[in-house]
C-alpha cells in the first residue's frame, strides 16, 4: 500500500508520530494522479505539482492531506467550469465559504474534479469535457454528479474531497466508487460559492475513504455563515472520536425503497447489512413512507424550476463563454444555445415550463405540497426510529453510455437519494458489500442535525464489516502502467 | 359622451440605505462605473443574497405611513426575465406577499378631498444601468453596463386605479414624494431617477362599472411630465373611443421631446415572469413589536403638520406650503418654540427667506441662519429697534454669514431712532425745507404726508421708527 491509499486520520497519526514526512503524502497522491488520471479522468484541473508540494507546511498538518474540490465550488484563482462549455474560461474571483474554512487550516487543494454539467446527472457523463471512469471497472460510470470527487478519493489521487448533493450527487457516486459520502442537513454547510443548481436542495458535503474522515471533514466545513441566508444558526458539529456503539438503537428499513426495480444483488447486500446491525445490538424494523414514491416526479419539477432560474445568469454578458450575435438578445440566446449541453437544456426547459403561467399551480405548487408530505413521512418515521436505512442506489454502477439515451431511467435510479434532499435531512452512504467486485452503498438517514448519530451508526457498521478497506486494483501497487 | 378616467400609479423609489439590499456594497451616486460591486450584485456564480434589515425597515415605515396592513410573513419571489442590465436575469422582488397591502393616501385637489387606495408596497432590487454608445439604443453598435446601481433597494408603491385626473395624479405623486422625504427613506428626485413613475390609464363612459382597457405609460421622468403625459394619453384614448374604435392594451412610452406617447409593446408580447419563491432567502417574519417600534419612529408627516399649522392660525395656503417643505417646516417648528408668533414667522419664512433661498438655489439647512438668529431678528422688529426694512436689508448677511442681527445693527449703527427730541429736530428740518408740500397737506392732500414721512426716513437713513415719525409729524403739523 502507498500512503495515497490511507485515510486522512491514519496519515495524520503517522505524521504526528513523525513516522512519515508531510510531503511524502502529497508526493504519493501526485504520483497517483500521474499514474491513474489518464485512465480515470477524475479531474478537470490539477494544480501544478510543485505548487501542491510547496503548499505543505510543517506546522499545519492538514496541508499534508491533499483534498480535491468538485468543480462547482469556487476556489479563488482556479478555473470553475461546472463541466460546462459556458464557464470553460471562468476563473473563480472569490472563495466559497467552505474553501475559506479549509484555507484557515491550510488545506492543500489538488485540483477541481469532474461532474455532470452543473451537477445535473447521475453518471458524470454529462460533462462537457468527457466522462470520469469508475476505478473499480473502467467500463462503468463512477456515478454522479460528484463522480470526479468520488473516483479521486477511491483511487487515491486525493485523500478526501468535497462534493455537492442536490438529489444524491454525493451519496450515489460514493456508493458507486466504494467510498463514504455525506449529504449534510440542509443549512448546516454554507452554499455561498457553490454554483447553484437547485438552491433549496443543494448541500456541499465530504467524500472520504471512511466514516472517521467523513466526520472530521464535516466538522471543518459545517457552521453558520452570515453570507448564506439559508444557513442555520445552530451549534455546529464538532468532531469527537467515534465509538460505534449502537446497542438498543432503533433502525427503520424503508420498505418502499427495497421494491421498485431494485437489483436483487443490491437488496441482498442491504439484507446482510440489516443482519449486521442486529448483531451489533440494534433493533431493525421495516417502515413505510407512503409518499416516498412521489419523490422523483416532485424532484423533477422543483429542481429544474429552480435551475431554470439559477442558470439564467449564464448569458455571455459579464463572464464565461460568449457566442456571436447581431444584437444583445441574439448574443445571449446563441451563448446559451451553444454553451449548455443537452441535459442542462432539458432541465431548463422543464423548469421554465413548470413555472409558466397556467402551469405553476398544476406543477410547481403541487410539487411543493408533495415535498411537505414526503417530509412529513420522515418526521413520522423518526418518532419511532433513530435512523432509517435504504440502499443508496437500487442498481450497481452501470456501463458508460448505457443510460445516456434514456434520461427517465437515469432519473428513476435516484429514487433512494432524492427524498432525503426534499426533506432537508442528513444521510450518509457507506460501502456495505461488493457484487462482482463492484461496490454497493448503504444509505443511513437521520433527522435534521443528527450527523453525529449517523457517524456512530455508520462507524459501528464499518468496524464490523470493513468493506471500506478495499481499494480498487487499479490504484494499488498492482496497477501496471 | 362624457368619460371618466381611471389612473393607477406605480412608483419606484430608491431607498437611502447605506448599503445595497442584498449585499454590503455602498449605495452611492456618481461613483466611477462598476466600482461599487461585488459577487452578489454582479450575479457571479455561487453568490447569495442577504437581506438588508434597514431596507426592510424603510419599507415597513413607508407602508405604515401609507396606512397599509403589514404582512407578518412577507416572502421574496424571483421575477424571471432576460435583460443585459439584470445580472442574474431574474430580479428578487415580491409577488403575492408584499410587505404592505391595502393602504390609502388622502389627497386634496382644487375640487375635492379624496382617498386613493394603495394596493401594495413591496421591496425589490434595482437593475444596473445600460449606456449605449451614441446615447441611444437604436443604431448604437456597442453598449456598456454600470452595475453600481444593481442591487440598490427599490420600494414599489402601487395604487388602485382611483385617480381620476392628471391633477389628482400629480397631487398623489407629490404627496407620496413628500412622505418618502419626511420619512427619510428616499430623496424623491424624479429628475435624477431616484423616484420613478409608471401609470395605468383607462377611460370609460361615465357611470359605467367596468374599467376600460388600460395602457401602461412608461418613461415619466418629472413631476411636470406626469400631468402632460396623462392628459395626452387621456385625450388619445377619448379620441379613439369617440371614433368608435377600441383602445389596445399595450405599454406606451412618454416621448418628452415631442410631447406624445408611443407604443412600445402589446399585451401579446408581454412577459411571463415565472414568479416563484426565492429559495435563497427565508421568509421575512415581521412581528408586532418590530412594527410598533417602527410606528413610533414615524415623524410628523405633511398632512398632520398641515392641520397643526392651520390650528396655529396660518392660512391653508401658508400651512400647505410650510407643511410640505421638510427643511422649512422643521425650521418653523424650532422657531415657534423660541418666538411665539407663528403667523409672523410663517410670513417671513415663506416670503423673504424663501426669496433669498431661491436666489441662492439652496434649502434653509444649507445656509447659516438658525431659529435663534431668526428669533433675534423678529424680536428686534417687535422691540422697535429696527424697522422691517432694515431687517430685510440685513437678512442676506444672517443667511450667508450666520451673523447675529443684534451685532450687525449695533456695529453699523442701524438701531432705530426712537429718541423723540432727535426725531423732532429732523421733522422740524423737513417741514422747513418742504414748505410747499406742507401747504398742500394742510389743504387736504393726504399723499403729501407720506412724502414728508419718506423725507424723514431718508434723512435718518431708514433708522427712524416709522410709527413714531407718523405720530410726531401729525402732532407737529397739527
Amino acid at each position: 500500500m502507498d500512503l495515497a491509499d490511507l485515510t486522512a486520520h491514519e496519515l495524520l497519526t503517522l505524521i504526528s508520530k513523525r513516522e512519515i514526512a508531510p510531503k511524502d503524502v502529497v508526493k504519493s497522491c501526485i504520483d497517483r494522479i500521474e499514474r491513474c488520471e489518464p485512465l480515470i479522468k477524475a479531474y478537470l484541473y490539477i494544480r501544478d505539482p510543485e505548487e501542491i508540494i510547496n503548499s505543505v507546511r510543517e506546522d499545519m498538518p492538514y496541508s499534508a492531506i491533499p483534498i480535491a474540490i468538485k468543480d462547482n465550488i469556487l476556489v479563488r484563482g482556479l478555473p470553475n467550469t461546472c463541466a460546462s462549455k459556458i464557464l470553460s474560461n471562468f476563473i473563480a474571483p472569490y472563495n466559497a465559504t467552505v474553501i475559506e474554512k479549509l484555507k484557515e487550516k491550510s488545506f492543500n487543494i489538488t485540483g477541481k474534479t469532474n461532474l455532470d454539467e452543473f451537477a445535473m446527472g447521475s453518471s458524470t457523463e454529462n460533462s462537457a469535457f468527457g466522462p470520469t471512469r469508475n476505478p473499480w471497472d473502467l467500463e462503468r460510470v463512477p456515478g454522479g454528479s460528484s463522480g470526479g470527487s468520488a473516483a479521486s478519493v477511491a483511487i487515491g489521487s486525493s485523500i478526501w474531497a468535497l462534493g455537492s448533493d442536490t438529489g444524491g450527487s454525493i451519496r450515489q457516486p460514493a456508493s458507486f466508487c466504494g467510498v463514504v459520502g455525506l449529504k449534510p442537513t440542509y443549512g448546516t454547510v454554507s452554499r455561498y460559492g457553490l454554483v447553484a443548481f437547485a438552491s433549496s436542495l443543494d448541500q456541499i458535503g465530504p467524500i472520504t475513504k471512511d466514516v472517521t474522515d467523513c466526520a472530521l471533514l464535516y466538522s471543518f466545513i459545517n457552521g453558520h455563515d452570515p453570507n448564506d441566508s439559508t444557513s442555520l444558526n445552530v451549534e455546529p458539529y464538532r468532531y469527537s472520536p467515534l465509538t460505534g456503539d449502537i446497542r438498543g438503537m432503533k433502525i427503520g428499513l424503508i420498505k418502499e425503497l427495497l421494491v421498485e426495480g431494485i437489483d436483487p444483488s443490491v437488496e441482498r447486500c442491504i439484507r446482510d447489512a440489516v443482519k449486521t446491525f442486529q448483531d451489533l445490538g440494534a433493533i431493525v424494523e421495516e417502515v413505510s413512507l407512503p409518499h416516498i414514491s412521489y419523490s422523483v416526479p416532485t424532484y423533477y419539477i422543483l429542481a429544474p424550476a429552480e435551475a431554470s432560474s439559477n442558470l439564467a445568469r449564464f448569458d455571455g454578458v459579464r463572464y464565461g463563454f460568449r457566442a456571436g450575435g447581431k444584437t444583445a438578445e441574439e448574443m445571449m440566446s446563441n451563448t446559451r444555445g451553444e454553451g449548455f449541453g443537452p441535459e442542462v437544456k432539458r432541465r431548463i426547459m422543464l423548469g421554465t415550463y413548470v413555472l409558466s403561467a397556467g402551469y405553476y399551480e398544476a406543477f410547481y405548487l403541487k410539487a411543493l405540497k408533495f415535498r411537505n408530505l414526503i417530509a412529513g413521512d420522515f418526521k413520522k418515521a423518526f418518532e419511532r426510529f433513530d435512523v432509517l436505512i435504504s440502499p443508496t442506489s437500487p442498481i450497481l454502477p452501470f456501463k458508460l453510455g448505457e443510460k445516456v439515451e434514456n434520461p427517465l431511467e437515469m432519473y428513476l435510479s435516484d429514487i433512494c437519494t432524492i427524498p432525503i434532499n426534499l426533506a432537508g435531512l442528513p444521510a450518509i452512504s457507506i460501502p456495505c458489500g461488493f457484487v462482482n467486485n463492484l461496490p454497493v452503498g448503504l444509505q443511513i438517514i437521520g433527522p435534521v442535525f443528527s450527523e453525529s448519530r449517523l457517524f456512530e451508526v455508520a462507524y459501528g457498521f464499518e468496524q464490523a464489516m470493513p468493506f471500506h478497506k478495499r481499494r480498487p486494483q487499479l490504484g494499488g501497487n498492482t496497477y501496471g502502467v | 359622451m362624457e368619460y371618466e378616467v381611471n389612473i393607477g400609479i406605480e412608483i419606484h423609489a430608491e431607498l437611502l440605505t447605506k448599503s445595497k439590499v442584498f449585499c454590503s456594497c455602498p449605495v452611492q451616486f456618481g461613483a466611477p462605473p462598476n466600482t461599487l460591486t461585488c459577487p452578489v450584485c454582479l450575479g457571479l456564480p455561487g453568490a447569495l443574497p442577504v437581506l438588508n434589515k434597514k431596507a426592510v425597515e424603510y419599507a415597513i415605515l413607508t407602508a405604515l405611513a401609507l396606512n397599509c396592513k403589514i404582512n407578518r410573513n412577507a416572502i421574496f419571489h424571483r421575477k424571471n426575465y432576460f435583460y443585459p442590465d439584470l445580472p442574474k436575469n431574474y430580479q428578487i422582488s415580491q409577488y403575492d406577499t408584499p410587505i404592505g397591502v391595502q393602504g390609502f393616501l388622502e389627497i386634496e385637489t382644487s375640487k375635492e378631498r379624496k382617498r386613493i387606495r394603495i394596493r401594495r408596497v413591496h421591496l425589490e432590487e434595482d437593475t444596473g444601468k445600460l449606456i449605449h454608445s451614441g446615447g441611444r439604443i437604436t443604431g448604437s453598435d456597442m453598449s456598456f453596463i454600470d452595475f453600481n446601481r444593481s442591487g440598490v433597494p427599490l420600494l414599489e408603491i402601487v395604487s388602485e386605479p382611483d385617480i381620476s385626473s392628471p391633477e389628482e395624479a400629480k397631487e398623489y405623486l407629490t404627496n407620496i414624494r413628500d412622505i418618502l422625504v419626511f420619512l427619510g427613506v428616499c430623496d424623491g428626485k424624479m429628475e435624477e431617477g431616484s423616484m420613478r413613475c409608471e401609470a395605468n390609464v383607462s377611460i370609460r363612459p361615465k357611470g359605467s362599472e367596468k374599467l376600460g382597457t388600460k395602457t401602461e405609460l412608461k418613461n415619466i421622468n418629472s413631476f411636470r411630465a406626469v400631468e402632460r403625459a396623462l392628459q395626452y394619453e387621456i385625450d388619445r384614448q377619448i379620441d379613439i373611443v369617440s371614433k368608435g374604435k377600441e383602445v389596445i392594451q399595450e405599454t406606451r412610452h412618454w416621448d418628452e421631446k415631442n410631447e406624445r406617447t408611443i407604443s412600445m409593446r402589446s399585451k401579446e408580447e408581454a412577459h411571463d415572469y415565472r414568479y416563484f419563491p426565492e429559495p435563497d432567502l427565508v421568509p421575512l417574519e415581521i412581528d408586532d413589536a418590530w412594527i410598533e417600534r417602527l410606528r413610533s419612529q414615524i415623524p410628523e408627516l405633511p398632512e398632520e403638520k398641515y392641520e397643526r399649522y392651520k390650528d396655529l392660525g396660518l392660512t391653508p395656503y401658508e400651512a400647505k406650503l410650510l407643511a410640505h417643505d421638510l427643511e422649512m417646516s422643521i425650521f418653523f417648528d424650532e422657531t415657534i418654540k423660541l418666538y411665539n408668533n407663528p403667523k409672523n414667522i410663517a410670513n417671513w419664512l415663506l416670503v423673504d427667506v424663501t426669496k433669498e433661498l431661491k436666489d441662492r438655489n439652496k434649502v434653509i439647512t444649507q445656509t447659516l441662519i438658525t431659529p435663534q438668529l431668526m428669533t433675534e431678528l423678529l424680536t428686534l422688529i417687535d422691540e422697535g429697534r429696527i424697522s422691517g426694512r432694515i431687517a430685510k436689508e440685513i437678512l442676506p448677511e444672517v443667511i450667508d454669514k450666520g451673523l447675529s442681527p443684534r451685532k450687525i445693527i449695533e456695529e453699523r449703527n442701524l438701531v432705530q431712532i426712537t429718541d423723540v427730541s432727535e426725531l423732532a429736530s429732523v421733522i422740524e428740518q423737513v417741514i422747513k425745507e418742504n414748505a410747499s408740500v406742507v401747504e398742500e397737506y394742510k389743504k387736504g392732500k393726504e399723499k403729501s404726508f407720506m412724502f414728508l414721512v419718506g423725507q424723514v426716513m431718508k434723512l435718518t437713513k431708514g433708522k427712524a421708527n416709522p410709527k413714531l415719525v407718523n405720530e410726531l409729524l401729525k402732532k407737529t403739523l397739527g
